[in-house]
């Protein structure tokens, strides 16, 4: 056990340092996430000047929005360079050394992914949500319980994002050319997270469906927490959601990866 | 004259020949072409999602909205097309094959432009023109031949506005080779940006992409005149008709960056 964590914690500061290592490339997606943020700050501008609430968000909440969503996509990773490694390793045939390792798969590559996640956090989420909230007159929660929540669910959405993405990827022992799958999840959890427009905008009773999927739970959950706007009003809720989204996606990891793992052997030998 | 037609005939053949590859595997290139155009149909969703909630924007309603979003994004598609893969330039700096393109006999600008061709980028811009053909039916434009010819007029002044504007900042990566993604602001968000009326975006962001990196001529002015809108930047009315201005003073500036930096570029091995 001490062993295990130990182990996470030397994989989690690797993560952590392999992006640490390349600061320019941190100041320019740090740039590049405040022109987004800005453009999308105005555009909902844009839209609160003809109304004065959208699904349960005021003008404050959506700036609080536009600034969190940019922020968030760099530590849920929706869309990056550790995208889609693992597929290209299952392609290179790396994973059979991978899977060799006295060390969980899933567990190892998790571990990396929060080192990479803080890393995210610290030098481009956080610079980037407070220079939004300087510039613009956003939602800043008064109460520390609302943090509280908002925090814990940041957690859970890494953890179903980490799953999706270790699912999608691999999508790669089974098909020849992954590429396909990886766009179409790459469209339906842009569209479906939250990160394109806020999922209180969609029309009706589709707002609060696509509300319950784990898309949502990578994305518009902590959001929602954050401006005091949660599905159903209960936050309760919505962690219990995500939470259970994060322990069936990611046992599934584990059943697909040993699917996988048993084609691997047979086409092995 | 001479030298450009045999570069251009080089560059036929390169695309030609790379464009054949991606076909001989057929299911691959289909599906990658319609992933491409899924994820270009992002942003036609999320402006289709705010109109659900608004009946206009920034006093812009959605059909003009649209007549935007096609012509940026058909522009943009072709970019993408010409010199996309310039998002991988600092890795050619990086593993040295742009040293080698250094010793060979053709321009480097054109060397690095031709060496790759993603058939799959068609995607953006074909949902462009069908977003710009249903734009065109619901909007009730005066038609004159002006107007006409100034779609297609704009869309290729769009594709060297992006182009050289791509092009310019690229040369990013001749000093600093891991910034790359500080490009992707003023390409990808120029095209996200150009989508919107400029009169949305707040003062120093409009002056910025009017004045300093023209990203504003590619949609906004070209569509004034076609709807015959008055500008309400109070802008002068001149800079409608000034797009292909624009577009040749893009492409001067980005030919010269370009020089300037592989003037002063030394590589790695010293």
């Amino acid at each position: 056990m001490r062993i295990g964590l130990r182990l996470d914690w030397e994989l989690a500061r690797r993560g952590y340092r392999r992006y640490a290592a390349y600061p320019g490339a941190t100041a320019a997606g740090l740039f590049t996430n405040v022109f987004f943020g800005l453009l999308t700050a105005y555009i909902l501008l844009a839209v609160y000047d003809e109304r004065v609430e959208v699904g349960g968000y005021d003008v404050k909440d959506a700036l609080a929005y536009a600034w969190l969503a940019q922020a968030l996509m760099t530590i849920v990773a929706s869309f990056g360079p550790s995208w889609s490694e693992l597929a290209l390793r299952v392609r290179s045939g790396d994973i059979s050394t991978d899977l060799r390792r006295p060390v969980d798969l899933q567990r190892s590559l998790a571990s990396q992914d929060v080192g990479r996640a803080v890393y995210q956090a610290v030098f481009r989420a956080a610079p980037q949500f407070v220079f939004g909230a300087l510039v613009f007159d956003v939602t800043i929660p008064a109460d520390v319980g609302r943090w509280l929540l908002f925090a814990v669910s940041v957690c859970l959405a890494l953890a179903v994002s980490f799953a999706v993405r270790f699912l999608v990827n691999l999508g790669a022992f089974w098909l020849l050319d992954y590429r396909g799958t990886m766009i179409l999840a790459l469209v339906v959890s842009h569209m479906l997270s939250g990160l394109i427009i806020p999922l209180t905008f969609f029309p009706g009773a589709l707002a609060e469906i696509v509300r319950t999927l784990p898309f949502a739970a990578m994305l518009q959950a902590p959001i929602d927490l954050y401006v005091g706007e949660p599905l159903g009003g209960s936050a309760a809720l919505v962690l219990g959601l995500q939470a259970a989204w994060a322990i069936v996606l990611v046992l599934a990891g584990r059943a697909v990866l040993r699917a996988g793992t048993r084609k691997l052997v047979i086409q092995g030998g | 004259m001479g030298e450009a037609r045999s570069l251009l005939r080089i560059y036929v053949l390169l695309v030609g020949a790379r464009a054949r590859a991606q076909l001989e595997y057929r299911a691959s290139a289909v599906l990658q072409l319609v992933g491409t155009t899924l994820i270009a149909m992002l942003d036609l969703a999320a402006i289709l999602i705010l109109f659900d909630n608004v009946p206009r924007l920034g006093d812009w309603s959605v059909a003009e909205v649209a007549l935007l979003y096609g012509i940026a994004s058909i522009s943009f598609g072709f970019a993408d097309l010409l010199v996309g893969h310039l998002d991988l330039f600092p890795e050619m700096i990086r593993d040295g094959t742009f040293d080698g393109i250094l010793t060979r006999p053709l321009p480097s600008l054109f060397q690095v432009v031709a060496s790759d061709f993603s058939l799959r980028r068609v995607g953006k811009a074909l949902q462009g023109v069908a977003v710009l053909i249903v734009a065109l039916t619901q909007l009730d434009i005066d038609w004159t031949l002006g107007r006409v010819l100034a779609l297609p007029l704009a869309v290729v002044c769009g594709v060297v506005i992006y182009a050289g504007v791509w092009i310019a900042l690229a040369t990013i990566a001749f000093w600093i080779v891991d910034a790359i993604e500080f490009v992707n602001a003023f390409t990808y968000g120029g095209n996200f940006l150009s989508q919107y009326p400029l009169t949305i975006f707040g003062r120093w962001l409009r002056g910025l992409v009017i004045f300093v990196i023209p990203l504003g001529f590619v949609a906004y002015f070209p569509a004034l005149y076609v709807l015959d809108r008055p500008d309400e930047l109070g802008l002068p009315e001149a800079l409608r008709y000034v797009s292909p201005l624009v577009a040749v003073a893009v492409a001067l500036v980005a030919h010269l960056v370009w020089t300037n930096a592989v003037r002063h570029y030394r590589s790695a091995g010293g």
